[in-house]
């Protein structure tokens, strides 16, 4: 980060110009520091960020936020990166909550800045990711006329936050922008907002903010009760043919070690969502990786003739579950959540867990045992069913033709990226059929690495979601691949990510279409390709040294190996456009509404469904 | 299209006998099997502070929940302010609808009342002038009062059970019916509770994780 904007003046600017005052060369003696007492709205804001922990803020700026940023430019503890469109700082925002665990932090000024914002929020409120948004407003006496770069941000926002506040007070704002952090956090995670009406944050105030709490209203429960653990378990203990359905759930809880030792001491085959990738290794014998449109064969195959599922933070969205009518139809569903609002929303949990997927994940092992004794059964009497997967697993192979002339296929320039690339590389994707090959082709051993638009399935998110990423995990190993599409809607973050000088790479899978839905008009439309082909795409390569990155253009599928390691060992982001087979499609596929047993392999089974 | 994958075609592939129905719940593979809608009073105390109305209001058409009536109100706690919003779902929808009410932040509990609670509302029928007596014996029938007249109009209040009201609106009908204005339910719990005592308990179990044993304890 070289080059951001300086949110506190660089040491040489103060250091032995005579005009330090006492108390800040007391701070410059020991440090680091932390405020203690503030004298505006604006520096309880900042004042509030600092104590509950944030690091990195993504932000534009603007007229009615700008008193907060005023108050950010003595900051020691928060860094700014600017990005060069609100859409892109939500989605880095979001994507730094996603790889560290906690709420990334975005802010906008009024009015366009705000309304910019809330495709990231919905994307981050589809996905339980941890976000706060931090808006300028007009000032109080302006709000309801109309005024000059005024919205209605808590109407417009509060269908995609978990809570969206107006701050009404310069006295209680830093505690209302503490408790929107505690609540993005706790619980499911999610987004909140805080509305900062100008004339709040320029007020004056010595009220230091209180500890980051949530709302007395918030309670989420944490254990599960124990009688509802015990008959769970001895649901799974009788079953025949277990399987376990890992959702993103299990990666927000930070459960996966608590997964990986449930699923292995009991041999019970693990299937993830696509948000749950990551949650469980893909290279693990018990692995099926995963199911929905677009997951494995096998995957589906297991789901559909499971007669017990231990389904942890999953929301069964209609992409994993096609038709609830033909969804896991023998299942006994034990359904671990810590939102109780999930339970039996789409399909309906016989054993409902209502807790912390971690904690509820620890009490199962504990009753499993005992339910097995009581059972008189044993995870031997799953053999047959984990020989039944395996033969799935190489009946329903995940496979494509081998390019050994043009046309690059996408699957294999993703299959070669796996291999070449760091075992803990965080990959991030726009949305398409570049996301479908990168979830199916890449070999996910970590959580968190795996960052992703699900539930919205926003073009777009590619671009800034790598920078959120790599700035939360700088020591990691960013891939993001991207389609042309979607590279197209937000590439002027490239220029942040050249500015912030960040190491990584983009892969744009250059189909010159919006593939996914040149897929579904070939497949659903009779081939009328409406509006979904590209015949005027900028060189990307060319583009991205426009930009000050650098750009490989990609087509033989000789050069893959070679290209994507001179990709990797730039030291700063490049983009490799990769021209690859404009008829390649993503299979196996699932058609929307359909039956997860019945996915199509190819083209042909796709006509008979 | 040649592109994709080999194996099995979905016709040669194992099946399961179960199946669920549209609302994703397991039923017998003969039978078919729906949740019929019924009406659920929810009464619910909320944070009275600007904006709570629309965040409910908001949730309800958003998540498509059958909205019958929604009235609100003061408590005789400042702070608090009481729903009572009545919804006619399938047992799925009324009980996402609970749930999901639950989640949002301003709101402090959500209880559903029994049918027997009682349940009032409050209509305002306007009518024409011209048979000031008839209409007075209507309203009468009622137990309503004429609350305003005039050569030309006369507005009568009742108040009671929906049915209640939906019949005298009804009786109404051949005076010239120019206006009619309903408030929709207030309902309460028959009996000594209140869903204060619910709330306390609720905060209890969640704090302590045991259910406590109060004096209203059932
Ligand atoms: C913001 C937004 N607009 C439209 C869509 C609809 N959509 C879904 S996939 C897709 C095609 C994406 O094209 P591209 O990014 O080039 O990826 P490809 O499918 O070609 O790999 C479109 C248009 C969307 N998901 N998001």
């Amino acid at each position: 980060m070289s080059e951001q904007t300086p949110v506190s003046p660089p040491d040489g600017e103060t250091t032995g110009e005579g005009e330090q005052t006492a108390e800040t060369a007391a701070e410059a003696d020991e440090g680091s520091t932390t405020r203690d007492s503030v004298s505006t709205g604006a520096e309880s804001v900042v004042a509030a960020l600092e104590q509950a922990g944030a690091e990195t803020l993504f932000g534009v700026q603007g007229g009615a936020i700008m008193p907060v940023y005023d108050a950010l430019y003595d900051s020691e503890e928060l860094t700014h990166v600017t990005m060069a469109h609100e859409q892109g700082a939500s989605h880095a925002a979001d994507a730094y909550g996603i790889v560290s665990g906690k709420p990334g932090v975005c802010l906008a000024t009024s009015g366009p800045g705000a309304t910019n914002l809330v495709t990231g929020l919905a994307d981050a409120s589809m996905d339980s990711d941890p976000v706060i948004a931090l808006t300028g407003q007009v000032p109080t006496n302006f709000v309801g006329n109309d005024a000059f770069q005024e919205t209605d941000t808590v109407g417009v926002t509060q269908p995609v936050t978990k809570h969206s506040y107006f701050a009404a007070d310069s006295d209680t704002v830093g505690t209302e922008v503490g408790e929107a952090f505690a609540l993005a956090e706790e619980g499911r995670q999610g987004p909140t907002l805080v509305d900062l009406p100008k004339d709040v944050t320029q007020g004056e105030t010595d009220e230091f903010p209180g500890e980051p709490e949530t709302p007395d209203t918030y309670n989420p429960p944490n254990e599960a009760e124990p009688e509802a653990v015990d008959s769970a378990a001895a649901a799974l203990a009788e079953a025949e043919r277990p399987v376990i359905l890992a959702g993103g759930g299990v990666i927000k809880a930070e459960a996966s070690d608590e997964l990986r030792q449930f699923a292995t001491d009991y041999e019970i085959p693990v299937i993830t969502t696509m948000p749950g990738i990551g949650s469980f290794p893909e290279d693990h014998e018990l692995s099926l990786e995963w199911a929905g449109m677009h997951g494995t064969g096998y995957a589906n195959m297991a789901i559909t003739n499971t007669d017990c599922m231990l389904a942890i933070g999953t929301r069964f969205d209609d992409r994993l579950t096609g038709s609830v009518e033909t969804f896991a139809p023998d299942a006994e569903v034990i359904h671990v959540d810590i939102d109780p609002a999930e339970i039996s929303k789409n399909i309906e949990a016989d054993y409902p867990l209502i807790g912390d997927a971690k904690q509820v994940l620890r009490q199962l092992d504990d009753a499993m045992p005992v339910a097995y004794e009581a059972m008189d059964t044993s995870p031997d009497e799953y053999a047959e069913w984990r020989e039944q997967c395996q033969a799935w697993k190489d009946e329903y192979a995940m496979t494509y033709d081998m390019p050994e002339d043009e046309p690059l296929k996408p699957q294999y320039v993703v299959e070669r990226f796996s291999e070449l690339a760091d075992d803990d590389a965080i990959v991030t994707t726009g949305v398409g059929q570049h996301q479908m090959w990168a979830s199916q082709f890449w070999t996910f051993t970590e959580p968190r690495t795996w960052v992703s638009s699900h539930g919205l399935g926003t073009m777009g998110y590619g671009v800034p979601s790598a920078i959120g990423a790599k700035i939360a995990a700088p020591d990691q190993e960013v891939v993001c691949f991207d389609g042309d599409g979607s590279f197209l809607m937000t590439v002027q973050e490239l220029s942040v990510a050249v500015r912030e000088d960040l190491d990584i790479t983009y892969v744009v899978l250059n189909n010159e279409a919006v593939g996914m839905v040149r897929q579904w008009q070939d497949g659903f439309y009779e081939g009328r390709r409406m509006a979904s082909e590209y015949p005027w795409i900028p060189q990307f390569d060319m583009l991205a040294e426009a930009f000050g990155a650098r750009g490989f253009r990609l087509e033989d599928p000789a050069e893959v190996d070679e290209i994507i390691e001179k990709a990797r060992s730039y030291d700063g982001p490049a983009v490799v456009d990769a021209i690859i087979d404009p008829a390649e499609n993503v299979y196996p596929m699932v058609p929307s509404g359909g039956d997860n047993g019945l996915f199509a392999l190819n083209g042909d089974q796709l006509g008979d469904l | 299209m040649t592109q994709g994958m080999d194996g099995p075609h979905p016709d040669e592939r194992m099946r399961p006998e179960g199946r669920r129905n549209s609302q994703g719940i397991r039923i017998d593979p003969e039978a078919e099997a729906t949740h019929q809608p019924r009406k659920a009073v929810l009464s619910t105390l909320v944070n009275h502070e600007p904006g709570v109305l629309a965040e409910v209001s908001g949730l309800f058409s958003r998540r498509q929940f059958n909205i019958e009536s929604l009235t609100v109100g003061a408590t005789d706690d400042p702070e608090v302010a009481r729903m009572t919003i009545v919804i006619e779902e399938p047992e799925p929808g009324v009980d996402q609808a609970k749930k999901q009410l639950e989640k949002l932040v301003p709101v402090i509990s959500v209880e559903e009342l029994e049918p027997e609670a009682v349940q009032r509302e409050l209509v305002l029928v306007k009518v024409s002038g011209e048979k000031p007596d008839d209409v007075n014996a209507v309203a009468d029938m009622y137990d309503g009062n004429v609350v305003d007249a005039s050569p030309e109009a006369i507005t009568v209040e009742i108040t009671g059970s929906q049915q209640k009201i939906e019949a005298a609106v009804e009786a109404f009908d051949q005076f010239d019916v120019q206006e009619v204005v309903r408030t929709g339910a207030a309902a309460v719990e028959r009996g000594a509770d209140t869903l204060e005592d619910t709330r306390r308990k609720a905060e209890t179990i969640s704090e302590t994780g045991e259910t406590p044993q109060t004096a209203t304890d059932d």
